[in-house]
């Protein structure tokens, strides 16, 4: 993974809740076995309404995706991200994020960027009103600001995924610091556990 | 392991003792580390999971503790024949070249031990109390059944736990979902989870493990359990789970990968202790009286948006907040449908039995026994669709197969299906289905697909009355 730092760009409204993973990558799209050429197939059956919000032109070239609550919500296909990522986000703004939506997130190195209902609600006004206004989301300081809109708010990120992201570190690198304790734990196990050769 | 002694002396949730089971390493300010007993794999999520393996030199550390099957793409008739669409087909080569590469077992379509991965594990034995199990696919909390540990996983994730047997994790917070009392009669597992999610939402469980307590679940088999946890994910929650008992020990004895001899005696002993201390502390509890529920029936384009078969299409103005109504009206146009309708009045187009929710020989038995002498609505498309072939097999051997395809029925191959629509088993634009899937998203079985979520006695009824239906409706209708 890249190293995240600071995402800047302009930003495209989703005013829905509940955007489940269907809708952000349709199940078709999934017999792919590369990782890449997801951004195709990002909300492709919303898209194919001309109004549909990625479809305005103003909003090309946006960065940030702006949505409702619960995004993400349903399966555990990383392909999301990748849709998301393919197709040019660099983050993610909403309410509440579904849990394993943002883990694959933040393993990707896309933002997840949850802020507070009155900031996301504000923040979603602005950029449907002025879709040039410059949002910008600072990783280090966990920031989101939009100062010409006068938006200014905290987001969570633990220390630890800050860390990650701010170095663009490999998971597996790090924890193979722990392969000894993993072999000793392995030792440890009760003998009762099932292995998955089948049984003879 | 960093447990404190504080931690060992006090009382501990169901949860957090398997979690503590499992820390390899931890360290404040970083997630735990925990080993992973058991990983499931399938070929959807899990080819680039390999390339980067393969990109890094890496190799897989426990291929023992992995399993592979094919089901979210398998074909369900005709499965003799190569597969028709050359994606799919393609993405089930990968999963047999990168298995026989890595020398993971693997159940390929048309095996004896192929199926949904969630009906395997535990039908094979090997979801277990006390266990870690994870699997790239959110359903893997239906293994939390069996008072497992049990949670989904993205693509990168499968690709560490591949070359690490680990996870790094934040410890999720803990929920009781007490269900107290019995329930109904005709009031099934299914109709449980939807009234629990239709009460606390889709993000309800956000963050949380649930543990389901009370009578009601205590009552239910081991399989209408995975039914409960199978819909944690519809909740918002990591993961769902049961707490062992003696109707668990019996479900795994004998069972090909389960204990045996004096090992079954020393397992036992452990998995005894896998319940939550009378004092433990919960972060969130939801106590919910059994006696209320009714058989549900979905009506919109989430899985909370859920009313009883006795209730109408709901009027989104009455009673919701504005983003829930708002949501309401968009699904009621999706789903075209119009506030005010009773349910049972809804014609419905096509029936599914399926899905690693309800497809299980219990699931099969509830459908036939409502459909054992009837015939299904005149132009009703229905499938069954079992969850795996162990399953198609038993059902054969009690003759529930004669009795599904003289009702009307198709009975197919195990595999997703029409849960997801990767197959050739669609809707196509319009079509409603009363599904006994989890997820009523939109175009989820298919573009512009309407689908109701039902248990599998309701499908049955709605299949031969064709429309929404109980069993009790039934009464004197052949
Ligand atoms: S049956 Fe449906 S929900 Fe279950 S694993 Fe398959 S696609 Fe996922």
């Amino acid at each position: 993974m890249e190293p995240r730092r600071i995402v800047s760009g302009t930003a495209l409204p989703l005013d829905r809740s509940d955007v489940d993973t269907d809708q952000i990558i349709p199940a078709v799209w999934l017999k792919r076995v590369e990782r890449t050429g997801f951004g195709a197939g990002l909300f492709a059956a919303w898209r194919d309404d001309p109004s549909f919000v990625l479809n305005q032109p103003q909003h090309q070239g946006a960065r940030v995706l702006v949505a409702g609550p619960n995004f993400g919500t349903g399966s555990s296909r990383e392909h999301a991200v990748w849709a998301l990522e393919d197709y040019g986000f660099e983050a993610i703004v909403s309410p509440c994020f579904a849990d394993i939506f943002r883990s694959n997130c933040t393993k990707v190195g896309l933002i997840p960027v949850e802020v507070d209902e009155d900031a996301s609600a504000r923040l979603l006004a602005a950029v449907t009103a002025d879709p040039t206004l410059v949002v910008t989301i600072d990783v280090a300081a966990r920031t989101l600001s939009a100062p010409a809109a006068g938006i200014e708010a905290a987001f969570p990120l633990d220390d630890f995924t800050r860390h990650r992201l701010l170095e663009g570190l490999d998971d597996v690198d790090l924890t193979l610091r722990h392969a000894d304790a993993i072999t000793t734990f392995e030792t440890q196990r009760p003998e009762w556990l099932p292995v998955t050769s089948p049984p003879g | 392991m960093a447990t404190s002694a504080k931690t060992l002396n006090s009382p501990k949730t169901l949860s957090n003792k398997v979690w503590e089971r499992h820390v390899v390493h931890a360290a404040p300010g970083e997630p735990d580390l925990l080993f992973v007993d058991l990983h499931l794999i399938h070929e959807v999520t899990s080819p680039q999971a390999f390339d980067g393996l393969r990109l890094a030199g890496r190799r897989v550390r426990r291929a023992d503790l992995t399993l592979a099957t094919a089901d979210h793409n398998v074909p369900t008739k005709g499965i003799d024949q190569p597969v028709a669409d050359p994606v799919s087909a393609k993405q089930l080569r990968t999963l047999a070249r990168n298995c026989a590469e890595f020398a993971i077992p693997l159940y390929p379509m048309g095996d004896p031990g192929q199926g949904i991965v969630h009906i395997i594990g535990p039908e094979q034995g090997l979801s277990q109390p006390g266990m870690t199990i994870v699997c790239g696919d959110s359903h893997t909390s239906t293994h939390g059944a069996l008072g497992a540990l049990a949670f989904g996983i993205g693509t990168t994730e499968i690709e560490h736990v591949l070359a690490t047997q680990t996870l790094p994790q934040v410890r999720p917070a803990t929920m009781a979902i007490t269900v107290e009392g019995e329930l109904p009669p005709g009031v099934t597992a299914k109709d449980l989870i939807l009234g629990i999610i239709a009460r606390i939402g889709t993000s309800g469980g956000a963050g949380s493990v649930i543990e389901y307590r009370g009578q009601a679940v205590r009552s239910l088999s081991v399989e209408g359990r995975m039914t409960v946890c199978n819909m944690s994910i519809e909740a918002g929650a990591r993961a769902g789970m049961v707490a062992p008992d003696d109707t668990t020990f019996a479900y795994l004895e004998g069972r090909p990968h389960a204990p045996s001899g004096p090992a079954w005696e020393q397992a036992l002993d452990d998995w005894r202790s896998l319940v939550t201390d009378d004092d433990a502390a919960f972060d969130k509890e939801v106590v919910i009286d059994a006696t209320t529920l009714a058989p549900h029936v979905s009506w919109g384009t989430n899985p909370s948006q859920v009313v009883s078969i006795d209730g109408m299409v709901p009027r989104p103005d009455n009673a919701l907040d504005p983003p829930a109504s708002e949501s309401a009206h968009r699904a009621l146009a999706y789903m075209g449908l119009t506030p005010g309708t009773p349910m049972r009045e809804i014609p419905v187009d096509t029936v599914f039995v399926g899905s690693c929710t309800n497809s299980r020989i219990e699931d099969l038995r509830a459908a036939a026994a409502v459909l054992d002498g009837r015939r299904v609505a005149a132009g009703m498309r229905a499938l069954v669709v079992p969850g795996s072939f162990r399953v198609k097999a038993q059902a054969e051997a009690e003759g529930l197969d004669r009795i599904f395809t003289a009702a009307g029925f198709e009975w197919r191959e195990p595999g997703c299906s029409m849960c997801l629509g990767m197959n050739p088993d669609i809707l196509s634009p319009g079509e409603r289905c009363a599904s006994t899937s989890n997820r009523n998203f939109e175009g989820r079985q298919g573009k512009g697909g309407r689908t109701h979520l039902v248990s599998p006695a309701v499908a049955a009824a709605t299949a031969v009355a064709g429309h929404f239906a109980s069993p009790a409706d039934l009464e004197g209708v052949a």
